[in-house]
């Protein structure tokens, strides 16, 4: 028996994204209504302004409406696409997952279709899965899709954590390209460190060790990011953007300040959206990409670190 | 190494974290009720100390360094 392959693609490119964020906002003098915090603490700590939660939307609807604008701002539409992941740590449904009833709602026919868990790495994550699938010839369009619903999980009477998620969804469109537009990813995990952030049993609750997770965020993190620009040959102060999963912003500044990012836009879409997990990575390039605060095809870092410890990140070109 | 160098040493790292005077640093002093360091700048000092005093300090042994002088015993235990 010899195996035959489809046509692998030299590599793939992100076509265009979309993001969607419940209306209801919730601001820091609301959450000081529910628990003992201020705005000037919140602020200081992780740098959040206020952030929408869920009141009706699921996990899936959220994924559902980020990708049908991807889809939109593509100019493929649901036929064109073949494979679908979603990147999510808080759907309550198990099955069909995520990725079979976003595909069922935009009448995507027979894609291959995946959730995927990393926690807030999520969405590097399914963005890799994407473009190995695609430069093995296994899919041509995917969609990735980063949605979490964080609110249904968190203790809003724990003000160590209460103050910092958000809920929404970022999607992107990813095609095959004859040059690669997404870079090598670098991927992995401090497992043995895990426990400093949980989602455990049934009906869960987040828990953290903020500082553990801080330290290792902040001290851990820059080598990987280094390593991804080395891998796609482009030097840090090269890049126009640096995307980094919005958890707080004194990790993003930490991790800013051990590499040169001089003339990078540095997304801080934290301030308005708070901690979206998996959803805020494609949250955040997707907002910088329809305000054009980056020029397409200019070099942008992706990084994604969260529970599991994981963490993943590629260099893309601006859609 | 003497206990006024360590206190030294720690007081220029605090300055440069957390924007705390010099001069306000003393052994008595309470990282986070006297000199205002709050949790993540804590963590940020202890890596920054790790770095200036080649120890190793642990997740769990952070929140044992109320004050100065605790950090300042506890690196030169370290180092002895």
């Amino acid at each position: 028996m010899s195996f035959t392959f489809p046509a692998p693609a030299a590599g793939s490119r992100i076509v265009a994204l979309g993001h969607y964020q419940p209306s209801r906002v919730v601001t820091n003098d609301e959450l000081a209504t529910m628990v003992d915090t201020n705005d000037a603490w919140i602020r200081d700590r992780v740098g959040i302004a206020e952030r929408r939660i869920a009141e009706s939307e699921s996990v899936a609807d959220m994924a559902t409406f980020a990708a049908e604008k991807a889809l939109a701002n593509s100019g493929l539409t649901a036929a064109d696409i073949d494979a679908v992941f979603v990147a999510t740590c808080s759907s309550a449904d198990r099955c069909p997952n995520v990725a079979a009833r976003v595909s069922a709602r935009l009448g995507i026919a027979a894609p291959a279709a995946m959730d995927l868990n990393t926690a807030c790495s999520g969405f590097c994550y399914g963005l890799a899965a994407a473009d190995h699938a695609i430069r093995a010839g296994a899919s041509r369009n995917a969609l990735v899709i980063g949605a979490e619903k964080l609110s249904d999980m968190t203790d809003f009477t724990d003000r160590s954590t209460c103050i910092l998620f958000g809920d929404g969804a970022g999607a992107a469109v990813v095609s095959a390209a004859d040059e690669a537009a997404i870079g090598p990813v670098v991927w992995g995990s401090a497992p043995e460190r895990g426990d400093v952030l949980v989602i455990e049993g049934w009906r869960p609750y987040i828990y953290q060790d903020g500082q553990a997770v801080f330290r290792w965020a902040t001290t851990a993190l820059a080598q990987h990011a280094r390593l991804t620009c080395e891998r796609a040959g482009v030097a840090t102060k090269d890049l126009a953007a640096f995307v980094a999963h919005q958890a707080n912003t004194r990790i993003i500044d930490g991790i800013v300040k051990r590499l040169d990012l001089s003339n990078a836009v540095i997304a801080k879409d934290i301030v308005e959206s708070g901690n979206t997990s998996a959803a805020s990575i494609p949250l955040a390039l997707s907002k910088l990409v329809e305000t054009r605060a980056v020029p397409s095809g200019a070099p942008v870092l992706l990084f994604g670190f969260g529970g599991g410890l994981t963490y993943a990140g590629q260099v893309v070109r601006c859609p | 190494m003497e206990r006024t160098q360590v206190v030294e040493g720690l007081a220029e790292i605090l300055e440069e974290v957390a924007g705390v005077n010099p001069d306000d640093v003393a052994e008595g002093k309470s990282f986070t009720e006297d000199l205002d360091v709050d949790s993540l700048s804590m963590v940020e000092v202890v890596v920054a100390a790790e770095e200036k005093f080649d120890v190793k300090i642990p997740d769990d042994e952070v929140q044992n360094l109320k004050t100065v002088g605790d950090a300042v015993s506890y690196i030169l235990k370290s180092n002895a």
